[in-house]
């Protein structure tokens, strides 16, 4: 691909930094409302946490915060076809499998249904308790030990290298400029303008949206908003194929996991294992160490994978906020600025939406969804006056 | 967790430490093993072997006789290398299957059905070649060996064909195998050779006027008068070579001569050279570069085989295609500069040992230009056409690959995502090579600006049991 300054359109309305899933969709809801976007991506898309992550369609378990977006989201996904078109939502592989959260004690169930509780009060009902029966019926192979769990029935699945794809292929569509092995490098505000300094020359235009996934911390610090983000990695493995032995997608409520098997036979382990990440080489640092307990989860949980090859492990690169939930919203410092980053490692599901929040900060100033718990400056140290 | 800064396993029991772990005990591996020791490191070896030798010296140990005498001269000469390697107090681990080697030097490994693992001060990959995907038409079927598999059979288990073989392909290993089967008393059904007339012209361009050179020249030549005087029906120039049979490989058609020939046989043996085993080197994101040459990715390293990871050396075949005494001079240079980081060897001491050696690998290597120009394999049995399966894990063609190409697909990558291809139980270790190049000849670009798989560990299978019990 060469640098085409001279064949650039000019005159973008907005420039978002990072092709990671939030970026993508961004572009894309952006590009719906009629936006001229400009998207540019250090490599291509979809390269780091946004698609090589466990693919985990997810509103089981949300912080509450997060409830009433991941919801919104699981929305988005169920009506692809009308979202995206029907090509690129068979592309974006969704399926909706079911999600399970197992109870492994008596204890971790009383957890599980008091967090239930406290969600119908606060007029949610998607996750709904089941008893060791309906667990059997579920997932037929676990362990005996299990006592029950919570079962969200339209949660999900996908591959997520293809979903941020298909969400780019749509914004594409819509006219969205896509500039891929382009690294943003400095963003200044001139006038009424944001310049974006890239390897490959300048870009500008009024608005710019942040999506840089673990660099995003670098450009929000340029805006004058300082964040206390994290990159780190996140680990994953995958077995050889074996016969199908489940369906929907499980996690445990005592230990990390996040487990789902593949219609080719392929078995996904992944779950919140964090490892270190290079950012400036650009690349997760597998930690065998802590794989082995995953592995050892899982092996508890179905005895019978323990003869299984692992055939590959890996680790994306994501941001981490210190309260796990992410910052989404304008800055408070420059104008023209939306943050939408810090998803710590459960930003998949909220792809969907994320961008459409993106969107309607751009173009209406506020969003239609509460988004007040993910400001930027909710760290920032209390101001003596 | 706690586990990042302990010397401890999570076992455990004290990780075990030594100067210099040397993966492989092929001619780098053994070398370097005898080096190292000469100096006073602590050497393990570990390979996955049940006896040293590698690849080129299989069975060196054992080797019956009358064995010796089939496989010859070249093959013999491993035993006094095996020899001063057993004498030389490294701690040889065999049935070791290493799995994962990190940017700081630890190596883990599976040992007797149990996970083990080391922390090593220096490490040598000495993990050797591995032979080229031969993507034809019907290189799947069963009844389709490469060479170099029938070779390991002859070598290590004397086991030989009964029944009429074809052989296909080119460079030296096709004809010593050949001759080797000769010497056995194997019948060959017909050698196709894809090297062609303008091969020969191309290459004695750069034949010199080196003594090694002519060497291997000789040796060459003297291998297929042997063919010729067994009266082996032989195949020059072949082209549009094609696996015969459905289910199962009845015979092999091709062109040679201008004439289109079938030569049945239910057993056909493929080759068209060896690359460098890269899975380590790879997996430690170490530097690579596409070798013209060679047609494959080697690992950048400096004058002694150090990559851009600090610590870690690559000797032998895996760091580029030199062939077995190249291999051991490699390991000797590796090793004395391994000692030398350790401490225990001053490094003009070093320099002074490691010039003959220089000179001599100098020697050797003249006649590589010639060697990989004779026998280059032909485009059309690196970059197949649409319907030849490249990924056999996955069954992905050439033409799925094409494909992606035109829906933005840039390097072998994103050919994962678009397709699974690479992403089966060998890791791309079969495809990886062909995909480079059908993507790079799709989009009319280099090799070395697709890039190639990001391989992950574990490089060797590892059970969720076993890994589970690392806990």
């Amino acid at each position: 691909m060469k640098p085409e300054h001279a064949g650039l359109p000019q005159g973008s309305d907005v420039i978002v930094i990072g092709g990671g899933f939030h970026g993508t969709s961004s572009a894309f809801h952006l590009a719906r409302r009629g936006a001229k976007v400009t998207l540019l991506e250090s490599e291509y898309c979809a390269r780091h946490a946004s698609g090589v992550n466990a693919g985990g369609v997810r509103t089981l378990g949300r912080h509450y915060a997060e409830v009433p977006l991941a919801r919104a989201s699981l929305g988005l996904w169920h009506s692809l076809p009308e979202l995206i078109g029907d090509d690129l939502a068979e592309a974006a592989s969704f399926v909706a499998s079911g999600q399970l959260q197992i109870a492994e004690t008596p204890q971790e169930l009383d957890k599980l249904r008091r967090r239930v509780a406290e969600l119908n009060t606060l007029g949610f009902t998607h996750e709904v308790i089941v008893d060791v029966q309906q667990v059997r019926e579920i997932a037929p192979r676990l362990a005996q030990h299990v006592v029950g769990g919570i079962w969200v029935e339209d949660d999900g699945h996908a591959v997520p290298y293809r979903a941020v794809t298909a969400f780019r292929h749509a914004a594409q569509r819509l006219g969205a400029q896509l500039h891929e092995a382009t690294p943003a490098q400095t963003i200044e505000r001139v006038g009424s303008q944001w310049r974006v300094h890239t390897t490959r020359g300048s870009f500008t235009a009024p608005w710019l949206v942040n999506t840089a996934g673990a660099w995003s911390g670098d450009f929000a610090a340029q805006a004058g908003d300082v964040v206390p983000m994290r990159p780190g990695g996140l680990m994953l493995m995958i077995t050889q194929r074996v016969p199908h032995f489940v369906d929907p997608v499980l996690g445990a409520a005592g230990r990390p996991l996040s487990f789902k098997q593949f219609a080719n036979g392929t078995v996904l382990i992944g779950g919140g294992l964090r490892c270190g990440a290079d950012v400036v080489r650009r690349h997760g640092e597998v930690d065998f160490m802590k794989l082995s307990s995953s592995a050892q989860t899982v092996t508890d949980l179905f005895p019978h994978l323990g003869r299984i090859n692992i055939v590959r492990a890996w680790a994306g690169v994501e941001a981490f906020m210190p309260d796990e939930i992410p910052v989404i919203g304008l800055s408070r410092h420059a104008p023209q600025l939306v943050h939408a980053f810090g998803f710590s490692a459960h930003g998949f599901e909220l792809g969907p939406i994320g961008g459409q929040i993106v969107s309607e900060l751009v173009l209406d100033g506020r969003s239609t969804l509460p988004i007040t718990p993910f400001a930027v400056d909710r760290f920032a140290p209390a101001t003596v006056h | 967790m706690g586990f990042e800064a302990s010397p401890h396993t999570a076992a455990g029991h004290l990780a075990e430490t030594v100067d210099v772990a040397i993966i492989g005990a092929g001619p780098a591996g053994m070398a370097a093993a005898i080096t190292a020791r000469q100096h006073g490191a602590s050497v393990v070896l570990l390979d996955e072997q049940a006896a040293a030798g590698g690849q080129i010296y299989r069975g060196i140990t054992t080797v019956p006789a009358q064995r010796l005498d089939v496989l010859g001269p070249d093959y013999g000469a491993g035993a006094s290398l095996a020899r001063d390697f057993a004498a030389s107090g490294a701690r040889h681990i065999t049935g070791a299957a290493v799995w994962h080697v990190t940017t700081e030097r630890q190596v883990h490994y599976l040992h007797g059905g149990g996970v083990r693992s080391l922390q090593a001060d220096r490490v040598l990959l000495c993990t050797g070649a591995m032979e080229r995907p031969f993507p034809i038409p019907g290189w799947t079927l069963p009844g389709v060996l490469t060479a170099g598999a029938a070779q390991i059979l002859l070598k290590g288990s004397g086991m030989a064909p009964t029944r009429p073989v074809v052989l296909a392909g080119c460079g030296p290993l096709l004809y010593l195998l050949g001759w080797q089967y000769v010497r056995a008393g194997v019948p060959i059904a017909a050698i196709v050779d894809t090297t062609d007339g303008a091969d020969y012209r191309r290459a004695i361009r750069h034949a010199g006027g080196a003594l090694a050179g002519w060497r291997y020249l000789k040796k060459g030549l003297a291998l297929m008068a042997a063919l010729k005087r067994a009266k082996v029906p032989f195949y020059k120039g072949a082209t549009e070579l094609q696996v015969l049979g459905e289910g199962q490989a009845t015979g092999l058609g091709f062109v040679s001569g201008g004439t289109r020939r079938q030569v049945a046989s239910p057993l056909v043996l493929l080759h068209q050279g060896v690359v460098p085993n890269t899975q380590f080197s790879w997996s430690l994101r170490a530097r690579h570069r596409w070798d013209e040459a060679q047609l494959c990715w080697s690992p950048v390293t400096d004058a002694w085989g150090e990559l851009d990871v600090a610590g870690i050396f690559v000797a032998g075949d895996s760091g580029g295609i030199g062939g077995a005494r190249v291999a051991a001079l490699q390991g000797e240079l590796a090793g004395l500069a391994a000692v030398a980081q350790n401490g225990k060897l001053a490094v003009p001491v070093r320099d002074s040992l490691a010039a003959p050696l220089q000179a001599e690998m100098r020697e050797h290597l003249f006649i590589r230009p010639f060697l990989d120009a004779l026998y280059r394999p032909k485009q059309a049995n690196r970059i197949p056409a649409d319907g030849t399966i490249v990924c056999r894990c996955e069954e992905v063609t050439a033409g799925d690959i094409r494909g992606y190409v035109k829906l933005g697909c840039t390097g072998p990558n994103q050919a994962k995502s678009f397709g699974r291809c690479g992403m089966g139980p060998c890791q791309g270790r079969q495809c990886g090579l062909t995909v480079t190049e059908v993507i790079a000849d799709a989009r009319g670009v280099p090799p070395e600006e697709t890039g190639y798989f990001r391989i992950r560990p574990p490089i060797k299978p590892i059970t969720l049991g076993e890994l589970a019990r690392e806990a």
